[in-house]
């Protein structure tokens, strides 16, 4: 489909941020009616690139050419008006307003002058969604559809503002696999009718899908732009991460011993009061990793926040070991045995204004040789995170550095050996390689699969299908606050995402 | 209507460095001492306006405060004016420093203690009741209970807004608020006339006086009494606890991130009511002290007309919730005050009517400035980023 003359070139792109290169002479070409996609780590400038075309950054050398004449984008304004239109990784919609009012939002046809004319934005809504394929009712509220339906209301603002380079921001981070198919199909269909679009990504499989080029980017520098053919993620990977990756976990198979956690018609209700987690049972043994598969809201957190004592338990036992833990506090917990590695590392996870000392110790700041007597020893909290610090190969600073200053992936290096140095027993991991690049991927994994080999019980919970096949011994599907189906390391993404949006309700074994 | 997208940050580490660095900048030295700065600037502008030389009433200010005393002693001068200055200053600075600790300790919980000048006189009151019964006491110890009972009086209060927090969430601000005036009407009722605590003079609403062994010493002649010992054992006792305790572990792990702190097994409800228990604690030692070695009693008037507690929340602020810099706050607001005072400054330089309104308007802007300090950061970042941008970040238009 593509045409081989640029539409859209970037030549010698230099920005630079106070202590960082940003971007370092980087080019990046678009044809029309391709798929580009911006390969790279977190960090590696992707956002930083697209920004520049964006007209949101200056960018300090280089120059920007749209079919071939140089252009100066000065600010949003100006790209959308030479037809760049971007859909950014957080969507900016108003909740209570119209599929048809956001769309026409800033843009709004009018009766007067000053009255918007209702009739006249839906028909064109409603137009320009026919032409390009679009299924989506003008009428409906915001608040009330789905996330895919919302990026795809993202996507037909850009559209209606006459966009013809659609720049795509990690589009898929907050969608199922499913949601992520159907993105993909109305990408073909847009590039069909002779659109471009810029796909920044740092999944591997999905560049490879649905890319027709790559370009990676590695610390601000373009490594290299392939086509899609030939291309393998291995490929890709030592691209992103200048090194070896293996994708693959390697893992012997696993031997189960006795049952470390046990779960028992569990009942919790979510914030709001309403059942989130209704009637589960199952159990994880010493030895074994026991995956959760489920699209995000099907009671994930609330089943966490239950195990680690965060939350109430409405009914139902959870034991440790055969101790009933169900009534403990969290610190109980954690002396039961519990490891947590939160979903949420910068919420939860770590306190960004402590130091990585401070955090190592957050759970045995109170417990000799830590402390004594009500007294803080800092000297032994910094002792025992410079030895977790080079075991678990955390950069980018020391036990007094503040954990803010740290990238996702040291962040998460900390959150781990915090949890693992605690010898637990069962060791709960939420969505733990969520925002990580490639080679912290690649660590949090193996390290999950150690630990499963050591002999503790893991549990998994986790949005990425990938994640979980690729790790879990056995595998759960939650859906709707249920365990829908149970399956072995073996089973097929597309029987997974059955079960996962409620398609089978087979008996747990 | 119109949707203002969230501000564009090159990826998420940059936005973070420049956080982070945007804090550390806010939480050092700089920004309170560029707010004071500029206050006394502008301050010194309005000094201009009313016709006379900014330069001499500032200095006539800082020698009002009895601050060129060292001077004067180093070089062998007659000290006596000038010492007598600065231990009124340093006695003032006694009771701001001990409630500016009362917000500064519930703040680093990340909660607002508006509650100082409640916790201030329960344990006024408290120590008033020891201080004025048991006589034939030892004087160290009379003093000693007295003090342990304002500490405890001050510690009550503040519990009770601390208690309501962690068991039914009650916000702090307003049941500190409302505990201030139940204690401030609950002293103008006990000290009224024929008031259950009203002294012996029949005709005065005022309470007994306390003995003299209940008195604090008086460690520099004839103004400065212990208090002011007592106030910086106390900022030493603040830092410690804080940083060298597991109590200040999670004190500090709520304030900075309570989700964080609950996910690591902390008890934060408990942390919520310690946190208040101990600053009404400072507070309260502040109403003692300056019973024990000023008032020695109090008048029901007094309880109109003194709020210390609540100027001790700006010097909380400036002073950025540190030990240091709090003694520093506390000893700039004190000094503003007595060196505007009539007694010390020299009429014929500046009218100390006039002083006092400067005093007054520098306090203000300082706290308006230390309030802005993000405005100034960002400000600041902000005109460097421009020179690189080429244009402010605030005045890019939303995308779309």
């Amino acid at each position: 489909m593509a045409d081989d003359a640029p539409l859209l070139e970037l030549k010698g792109i230099t920005k630079r941020f106070p202590g960082v290169v940003a971007n370092d002479r980087v080019d990046f070409d678009l044809r029309r009616g391709e798929v580009h996609a911006l390969l790279g780590e977190n960090g590696a400038g992707k956002s930083t690139l697209v920004n520049v075309l964006y007209g949101l950054y200056r960018p300090d050398e280089g120059e920007i050419l749209i079919n071939g004449k140089p252009v100066e984008l000065g600010s949003p304004r100006d790209a959308i008006d030479l037809g760049i239109g971007m859909v950014h990784q957080h969507f900016m919609l108003i909740p209570v307003m119209t599929v048809a009012e956001n769309i026409v939002l800033g843009v709004e046809p009018t009766r007067e002058k000053v009255l918007l004319d209702e009739d006249a934005a839906e028909e064109r809504v409603k137009q320009i969604a026919r032409s390009f394929k679009f299924a989506i009712d003008p009428h409906a509220r915001i608040e009330n559809i789905g996330v895919g339906q919302q990026q795809r209301v993202e996507i037909l603002k850009a559209l209606f503002r006459g966009a013809e380079i659609l720049i795509l921001d990690e589009p898929t981070a907050v969608l199922t696999p499913q949601e992520a198919l159907e993105l993909f199909g109305i990408l073909r269909t847009l590039t069909q009718e002779g659109m471009s679009v810029i796909f920044i990504s740092h999944k591997l499989h999905e560049v490879l899908e649905i890319a027709d080029r790559v370009t990676v980017l590695r610390r601000g520098k373009k490594i290299e732009t392939l086509p899609r053919e030939g291309a393998t993620q291995e490929q890709l990977a030592k691209l992103m991460v200048g090194r070896e990756v293996f994708l693959r976990v390697d893992k012997k198979p696993a031997e189960p011993g006795e049952p470390l956690l046990q779960v028992e018609d569990l009942h919790v209700l979510d914030q709001r009061g309403l059942p989130a987690v209704r009637g589960v049972s199952f159990e994880v043994r010493a030895g074994e990793i026991v995956g959760i598969a489920g699209v995000d809201g099907n009671g994930q957190t609330e089943l966490i926040d239950a195990l680690t004592g965060l939350t109430k338990v409405q009914n139902g036992v959870i034991r440790i070991a055969g101790n009933d833990i169900t009534r403990d506090s969290t610190r109980e917990r954690f002396d039961e045995g519990i490891g947590h590695i939160p979903e949420d590392r910068q919420r939860r996870g770590l306190i960004l204004d402590f130091t990585l000392a401070e955090n190592i110790g957050l759970h045995d700041y109170r417990n000799e040789p830590n402390s004594r007597f009500g007294w803080l020893r800092p000297g032994r909290l910094v002792t025992l995170a410079r030895r977790l610090l080079k075991e678990f190969d955390v950069r980018g600073g020391g036990p007094t550095t503040l954990a803010s200053s740290l990238s996702g992936g040291n962040q998460q290096k900390v959150v781990i050996a915090r949890e693992v140095e605690r010898d637990p027993r069962v060791l709960v991991a939420g969505q733990p390689t969520r925002g990580l690049d490639v080679g912290a991927i690649e660590f949090v994994h193996n390290r999950l699969v150690e630990e499963r080999d050591e002999g503790r019980a893991v549990l998994l919970v986790s949005l990425e299908l990938e994640e979980i096949m690729s790790l879990s011994d056995r595998i759960l599907v939650i859906f709707g606050g249920e365990i829908v189906g149970e399956y072995g390391p073996d089973v097929t993404e597309e029987e997974l995402g059955v079960a996962m949006t409620g398609g089978t309700r087979e008996a747990v074994a | 209507m119109s949707v203002t997208p969230p501000a564009q940050v090159p990826e998420a580490e940059e936005a973070y460095s420049l956080r982070t660095g945007a804090q550390e900048l806010a939480t050092g030295f700089l920004v309170p001492l560029a707010a004071t700065l500029l206050a006394f600037l502008i301050g010194g502008l309005v000094v201009l306006l009313t016709g006379h030389n900014p330069i001499t009433a500032y200095r006539a200010i800082f020698e009002g405060a009895g601050f060129n005393w060292p001077y004067e002693w180093l070089t062998g001068q007659d000290t006596r004016a000038s010492g007598r200055d600065l231990q009124q200053t340093l006695r003032t600075a006694t009771p701001l420093i001990l409630s500016a600790l009362a917000v500064a300790f519930s703040f680093r919980c990340g909660l607002f203690n508006i509650g100082g000048q409640g916790q201030y006189w329960v344990g006024f009151i408290f120590a008033l009741l020891v201080g004025t019964h048991l006589e034939g006491l030892s004087r160290p110890l009379h003093v000693l209970l007295c003090v342990a009972a304002g500490i405890l009086g001050g510690a009550f209060w503040g519990g009770i807004a601390g208690f309501l927090r962690a068991t039914v969430g009650a916000h702090e601000v307003i049941t500190t608020i409302m505990l201030n005036w139940i204690a401030i009407y609950g002293g103008k009722w006990l000290f009224e006339l024929d008031g259950p605590l009203q002294g012996a003079a029949p005709s005065l609403p005022r309470s007994e006086i306390i003995f003299d062994s209940a008195t604090l010493w008086i460690i520099w002649s004839p103004y400065l009494h212990a208090g002011f010992l007592i106030a910086l054992l106390a900022l030493v006792v603040y830092y410690v606890v804080l940083n060298r305790t597991t109590l200040g572990f999670e004190v500090r792990a709520v304030g900075f991130n309570a989700e964080a702190a609950r996910y690591g097994g902390i008890n934060v409800r408990k942390s919520y009511f310690l946190a208040l228990a101990i600053s009404g604690a400072f507070a309260g030692l502040a109403g003692t002290v300056d019973l024990l070695g000023v008032k020695y009693a109090v008048d029901q008037s007094d309880f109109d007309t003194n709020f210390v507690a609540f100027t001790a929340i700006a010097v909380a602020l400036l002073g950025r919730n540190k030990a240091v810099g709090i003694l520093l706050a506390g000893l700039l607001f004190a000094a503003l005050s007595t060196g505007t005072s009539s007694r010390n400054l020299d009429p014929d330089v500046f009218e100390p009517a006039l002083a006092t309104d400067l005093a007054t308007m520098i306090q203000a802007l300082v706290i308006f400035f230390v309030g802005a300090e993000l405005l100034i950061v960002y400000l600041w970042r902000g005109t460097r980023r421009y020179a690189r941008l080429g244009r402010p970040p605030a005045e890019e238009p939303a995308p779309l």
